[in-house]
């Protein structure tokens, strides 16, 4: 892993140029182009929530990838913000003068106001013993939501309304889509100013941080204030997603701040890729696309996303990003091509399997725990019973056939990444 | 006085329970460095296995077969899983056996469903033993102080007088002399992380039918397992039994003395707000210890990070 992060900082300019600039363009045109291709109310939804979870992630992202530390508590600081800003949605005077667009600005302020003092003692090492400060403090704090109803309130949370802000150019937030340009417009903002953190001294002084602490201590920097700087960054930009979340929600209550939340980030982020910049921001749409699609489809969704999470640590720990980098040096040689073909071979089939294996699991689970008398299930738009054995045999023929048909091309393939990753046309053994 | 002798009885048990969880995790710890976040997960596997065992061949037969079980799946996990990942370091490791125990409580929700189960005492220690001022203290209880003692024991015995233990012992400070002496260490490890998982398997086996057998078993636990060993200090067998009690007797106590905090408050001379739901302070002024008895392991734990990195016994920072 460590090597996909050197050479990805390798290849970035040093300066920033108008060639940078570039990815941001693109990225801030599609922003603004989306709701006109799904425009759907659903569709806009989920934008919503996925560019919240970008937020998030890429913050968090700011202490797990770039400054080595493991945090269990990190939903703290969103949802402290969130709080925040909702309670300020409800001080109708303060309200009625503020335009809504800015509301993030506070969460933010009161996340980063929390992370200090939790960096102020947490940040001294940053392996185990900040993973365990942070998973209890997380724990301590969530356990006070329920406790402290002034400023939690208590099991119900609390909730606000947008509208009552000043309007922005008449706009009052009433329709979703307004919404959504509010959070798109804090998207790429906050991703910027994170990135420009990123290449800030202090931002390269965390990964070197991360690296070997030691070293860094030798040339002059403070581990420890390094670690806090992050950590302080990151709450903020933490409390702005929670200020979204309020704005899109209008309401937040515990399960914002607990360790399920706090385990869902960590598992976001991990999934798309902690060494590269951009690696959270496919785990947030990979995770949300899951949860709101898989979600629909099957009871077992959260089984499905566990098993890919722990394989994803065990076979790709640089996540869904490092598998993309991976393909750089051979798009270098122009040699991708190449791999078309055999990639069709082994993926398909593997593809293949994994539905049936995932058939197999749910012909299981209905058959276990369908209430009695109730053996009709539907499965890729077929309608059969979970009791019958031929429905057994066709999902675990089409398993064992898509895994066989994939372990045979994998050879062909391994031989085919060899040669597109050479210069020499693949002699070199 | 009665209330408190019911209270050290409760504490004990629920301390000493603690104990078989966080003994495992020290164990497992001081081999190989990594915190098993899943610790808890294999602790409700067992209680689960238990009980599915105990439905036909009673509890005993559960006692005895469904920590093997647990053992030899936490083997597994160590050979195919962790070995893995330990060559890209700490953090993926720690970001495994958590993504594990998400796994686990997936998969045991799959097969047994969300409902607690009715997994309950074998039918021989339901009876009272003996009650103190109208108090009963179930025999079940005395049975599960007395199988945690009996492993403790068990555990310090082996550790520091055989062979085994020794080269256990060696491996952890000295893994490449132990190997150049002809043992094979990463099949010690695997061991060791079977025992350890193991020991988790039996507390959820005598844990289960008194606390409960149902998916969230883990995740209630799993938390408070590391404050324990944090308190205690990592890798210490003493640290984890004497935080493992101190945390059972203040959960337990915390729970049955309803001191009102509003009462400290007016000790410290200040006034009682007259008007409760505007006053800025009216959560404090309600509070009562039993509100926040469960909070208070976590309160510890981080006062003693911050000020005393290495836990109470624990001889390394972490």
């Amino acid at each position: 892993m460590s090597r996909a992060i050197r050479t990805a900082s390798a290849a970035a300019p040093d300066h920033l140029s108008l060639r940078s600039a570039v990815p941001w363009v693109i990225a801030g045109l599609c922003l603004l182009v989306m709701p006109y291709v799904f425009t759907s109310n659903s569709a806009i939804t989920i934008m919503n929530q996925m560019a919240i979870t970008i937020v998030f992630a890429l913050a968090y992202n700011m202490l797990l990838g770039q400054g080595g530390m493991l945090s269990f508590g990190h939903a703290v600081y969103m949802g402290a913000g969130g709080f925040f800003c909702v309670h300020i949605m409800n001080m109708e005077d303060l309200f009625a003068r503020m335009p809504l667009p800015l509301l993030p600005v506070f969460g933010g302020l009161f996340g980063m106001g929390l992370a200090t003092i939790v960096a102020s003692f947490s940040t001294r090492k940053a392996g185990t013993v900040f993973a365990m400060i942070s998973l209890g403090v997380g724990e301590l704090i969530a356990a006070c939501s329920i406790i402290i109803v002034a400023f939690f309130g208590g099991e119900e949370g609390v909730s606000g309304d947008r509208t009552y802000g000043l309007p922005v150019f008449d706009i009052e937030f009433l329709h979703q889509i307004e919404v959504y340009y509010l959070t798109a417009f804090w998207l790429l903002l906050s991703a910027l100013l994170m990135y420009l953190f990123s290449r800030t001294p202090i931002g390269r002084m965390a990964n070197a941080v991360r690296d070997n602490p030691e070293r860094a201590e030798f040339l002059g920097y403070s581990a420890r204030w390094v670690r806090f700087f992050s950590f302080v960054a990151s709450g903020f930009f933490c409390g702005i997603a929670g200020g979204l979340f309020a704005i899109n929600y209008e309401i937040l209550t515990e399960e914002n701040l607990n360790l399920v939340q706090s385990g869902t980030i960590l598992l976001i982020t991990f999934l798309g890729g902690v060494g590269f910049f951009f690696g959270p921001i496919i785990g947030a749409i990979v995770f949300t696309l899951l949860q709101t699609v898989l979600s629909l489809e099957t009871e077992l969704w959260q089984l499905y996303v566990g098993a890919l999470f722990v394989l994803t640590v065990m076979y790709f720990p640089g996540g869904l990003a490092g598998v993309l980098m991976m393909h750089l040096p051979a798009w270098k040689l122009g040699k991708l091509r190449l791999l078309l073909v055999p990639y069709l071979k082994t993926l398909l089939p593997a593809a293949i399997g994994i539905l049936g294996l995932a058939s197999l699991i749910e012909i299981l689970f209905h058959f276990r725990h369908a209430s009695v008398g109730d053996e009709e299930m539907t499965l890729f738009w077929i309608t059969f019973n979970s009791h019958a054995v031929l429905p057994w045999l066709v999902a675990g023929a089409v398993t064992v056939a898509g895994f066989w048909l994939a372990r045979r091309g994998a050879p062909d393939l391994a031989a085919t990444w060899h040669e597109a990753n050479s210069t020499d046309g693949g002699q070199a053994a | 006085m009665d209330l408190i002798l019911v209270n050290l009885i409760d504490g004990l048990v629920t301390g000493l329970l603690l104990f078989m969880l966080s003994a495992g995790l020290t164990l497992i710890f001081s081999m190989m460095g990594v915190l098993n976040f899943a610790h808890a997960s294999f602790y409700m596997l067992g209680a689960y296995f238990a009980y599915q065992i105990s439905l036909g061949l009673g509890f005993w037969m559960g006692l005895l077969v469904a920590p093997i079980i647990v053992g030899v799946i936490g083997a597994g996990v160590e050979r195919y899983g962790l070995r893995r990942v330990h060559q890209y370091g700490h953090v993926p490791e720690l970001i495994f056996t958590f993504g594990l125990a998400l796994l686990i409580e997936e998969i045991v929700q799959f097969f047994w469903g969300k409902n607690q189960m009715p997994y309950s005492p074998p039918e021989a220690l339901q009876f009272t033993l003996f009650s103190i001022a109208g108090n009963a203290i179930p025999a079940y209880k005395i049975f599960m102080i007395f199988v945690s003692m009996g492993i403790f024991i068990a555990l310090l015995y082996v550790l520091t007088r055989t062979r085994v233990g020794m080269v256990i012992q060696a491996a952890l400070s000295y893994p490449k002399t132990v190997e150049a002496l002809g043992h094979n260490v990463p099949l010690v490890f695997m061991g060791v992380f079977g025992v350890g998982t193991a020991l988790a398997g039996v507390a959820g086996v005598i844990a289960g039918p008194v606390l409960g057998t149902f998916p969230g078993m883990a995740f209630l636990l799993g938390s408070i397992v590391f404050v324990t060993i944090v308190i205690g200090g990592l890798g210490s067998l003493w640290g984890a039994l004497v935080a493992s009690l101190l945390i059972g007797w203040l959960t337990t106590f915390a729970a049955s003395y309803n001191v009102e905090f509003a009462d400290i408050l007016m000790a410290l001379g200040l006034q009682k707000p007259e008007d409760m739901d505007t006053a800025l302070l009216r959560d404090l002024w309600s509070l009562t210890l039993p509100q926040i008895g469960p909070i208070l392991p976590y309160l510890l734990m981080v006062l003693i990070l911050v000020f005393r990195p290495y836990g109470l016994f624990g001889k390394r920072d972490v």
